[in-house]
């Protein structure tokens, strides 16, 4: 019977199709709404992401996020370094500053300072470069996304000279970064250097960036660390989601994406919800001769169960390739450098997909269902 | 009102078929609004096998609605219907189910088949329900569509085949399972004079047989001489049983 359901469904092309576009279509509004809407938000946590040996991040108590910061007195690096289980502790500069572009335009920068002895705190991998190169004077290093601001496609930003706070500074490398959430312009450079580049304050020193001692958990440090220093001290993942709850408390970015994917699921309901109801009215005739001639109401149960699971399952794949594809077409834009589909993604869609048929297929069922035998003969 | 206007050979001669269908105090209503109808008033009928049995009436005298409960679609207000002796409105539901999907063929006036699916498989859909693999459903279908001259028809689907050529998938659908009591309601309506006798004569040879029960609901005169017997219903009464309709028709 699973056989002829299926025939049923495939046979009325147009429905099929037009079930087929209404489940793949909301898979796919879903699907990459929340791809996009995860890979923004966790732009927040960049900062973090690129520093990726610290184990622990200590800073002022009020700074919220590696963005939104305030300075501590220099003695604080001190004072990390003195508490037990701290292996190593190194200062980290982060702040904003302006600088000219090529064609003369000022441009936001954040401007990093790593450890000099070190270089803790510079991202991963380099695109160009090694990052042994800031040793060299007045060295920075521009992260890959922001220099698709600053200069145009083609043109080769190392040894180009940039001026921060009057003072000189030439590109000498090209780290892999994650953009910011705002993609504003890296530089990074020695933390004695960044000094120079940053208008003078007294505190300058914004996070002390810290690892742990076999043995000893990140927690119980970095708990540690507050209790004697009186600063903030929080484990990376804790900081990194610091900075997407700024952004998702901060804008209005959950609540647009939100409205999109409920959208996305609304029309799948919608679209699904007719033709499928179509379809079972075009056919009740034939599911009323069906039981008739002696089909259990169970057995209809999973014919039509048996036609959603198919269109389910291939306008479901259809959304998910489609937004792969959609991905990985864009993945060379510096808008959407290093976006991924996280499993939960396509898992929520294939939840509202189920949603979706459940909902439509039951109302469908009904009418079947309900459908008396007797009708046949009228 | 005369009930039964039969010579007594006749009547003997019918009650050597087994009793196919025994009908006692059959009654329905409907709900129409506020007011209840009541469409069968106390039917008492036998349908015995090896006969063709005619259900005739006006319209809105009831026919569908007798043979739909004679064969256990339409649960009765009142009464007791058995099938070959099994009182069928005592069956839970799914035995009902089953127990038509054994024992009736249907065949219905506007056919109703799947149109997804080619005219073998249409006729082969009592074989699958009864769990039987498609291939050889198919391959028994085959047989009885060659017997109604369709075998060359076989891998069309229906919009492909003229209405006169559905009829005849239909009826295979209905006999493929070779059930004991074929039910037909209105099996010429849609068609031309010529084309309704050359269905009735293939009910004739197909359907009737010793051990098999055949009801036709007809208003169709034209093919009245075909029948072995002839009830006549009038606003919910048997009103003549017969081998021939009554004078006055
Ligand atoms: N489901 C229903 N609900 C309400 N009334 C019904 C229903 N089915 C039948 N009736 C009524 O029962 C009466 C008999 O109907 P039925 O269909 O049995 O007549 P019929 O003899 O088959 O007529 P026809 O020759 O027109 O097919 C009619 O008055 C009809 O309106
Ligand atoms: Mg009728």
């Amino acid at each position: 019977m699973l056989w002829i359901a299926i025939r049923m469904l495939t046979g009325d092309k147009q429905k099929f199709y037009g079930l087929l576009f209404g489940i793949a279509f909301s898979t796919l509004l879903i699907t990459q709404q929340l791809t996009i809407f995860v890979n923004l938000i966790e732009r927040g946590a960049s900062g973090v992401y690129s520093a990726p040996e610290a184990e622990i991040w200590v800073m002022d108590p009020v700074t919220r996020t590696t963005e939104v910061n305030y300075a501590m007195p220099p003695t604080a690096l001190d004072e990390v370094r003195s508490v037990q289980g701290v292996e190593w502790a190194v200062p980290h500069l982060r702040a904003v500053a302006s600088v000219r572009n090529s064609e003369g335009d000022l441009e936001g920068v954040t401007i990093v300072g790593v450890d000099d002895a070190t270089l803790i705190g510079l991202p991963e991998r380099m695109v160009e470069g090694d990052k042994s190169i800031l040793l060299q004077p007045d060295s920075v290093l521009i992260d890959d996304v922001g220099l698709t601001k600053m200069f145009a496609p083609g043109e080769n930003p190392i040894g180009e000279r940039l001026e921060l706070n009057d003072q000189r500074a030439v590109i000498r490398g090209i780290a892999d970064a994650i953009p910011s959430f705002t993609s504003q312009v890296t530089l990074y450079t020695k933390y004695s250097q960044a000094l120079n580049y940053v208008p003078g304050t007294r505190n300058r020193l914004t996070f002390v960036l810290a690892g742990v001692r076999d043995g000893e958990t990140v927690e119980a440090v970095a708990q540690r660390i507050t209790e004697e220093t009186g600063l903030k001290a929080l484990p990376r993942e804790e900081l990194a989601q610091s900075g997407i709850d700024f952004i998702v408390e901060n804008t209005g970015i959950p609540l647009n994406f939100g409205i999109t994917v409920a959208l996305g699921f609304i029309v799948g309901v919608a679209i699904v919800g007719l033709t499928f109801s179509l379809f079972i009215r075009d056919n009740i005739k034939q599911f009323g001769a069906l039981k008739a001639i002696g089909v259990t109401n169970f057995k209809i149960g999973q014919m039509v169960v048996a036609q959603a699971t198919l269109v389910g399952s291939v306008g479901y794949a259809l959304g998910v390739i489609g937004t792969v594809l959609f991905i990985w077409g864009f993945s060379g834009n510096p808008t959407f450098k290093g976006f991924y589909i996280p499993w939960q993604i396509p898992f929520v869609s294939l939840v509202a997909v189920i949603a979706i048929l459940a909902l439509t297929g039951w109302i469908s069922l009904r009418s079947v269902m309900r459908t008396e035998p007797a009708a046949v003969f009228r | 009102m005369a009930k039964k206007m039969d010579t007594p050979e006749n009547i003997d001669a019918r009650l050597d078929g087994e009793t196919a269908i025994c009908a006692r105090g059959i009654v329905r209503d409907f709900q129409a609004g506020q007011s209840t109808i009541r469409v069968l008033h106390g039917i008492d009928s036998d349908i015995r096998s090896g006969e063709m049995t005619y259900v005739v009436g006006e319209s809105g005298s009831g026919k569908t609605t007798l043979i739909s409960i004679m064969c256990g679609i339409l649960w009765p207000t009142d009464g007791e219907v058995k099938v070959f002796g099994t009182d069928i409105y005592a069956l839970s539901d799914t035995e009902l189910v089953n127990f038509r999907l054994e024992n009736i063929g249907f065949i219905f006036q506007q056919y109703n088949l799947i149109p997804s699916i080619d005219a073998a498989a249409n006729a082969a859909v009592p074989l699958i329900a009864q769990g039987m693999a498609i291939e050889s459903a198919r391959r028994k279908a085959m047989e009885l569509l060659d017997a109604l001259n369709i075998g060359d028809q076989a891998e069309k689907l229906p919009n492909q085949l003229s209405g006169g050529q559905q009829q005849r998938v239909a009826i295979a659908r209905a006999l493929v399972h070779e059930p004991r009591l074929v039910v037909c309601d209105e099996p010429t309506a849609a068609l031309d004079a010529r084309s309704g006798r050359r269905v009735m004569d293939l009910l004739r040879d197909v359907a009737v047989a010793e051990d098999r029960a055949c009801i036709i609901v007809t208003h169709d005169n034209r093919i009245f001489d075909l029948a072995d017997r002839i009830l006549v219903l009038e606003d919910g009464r048997v009103t003549h049983d017969g081998v021939e309709m009554p004078d006055g028709h």
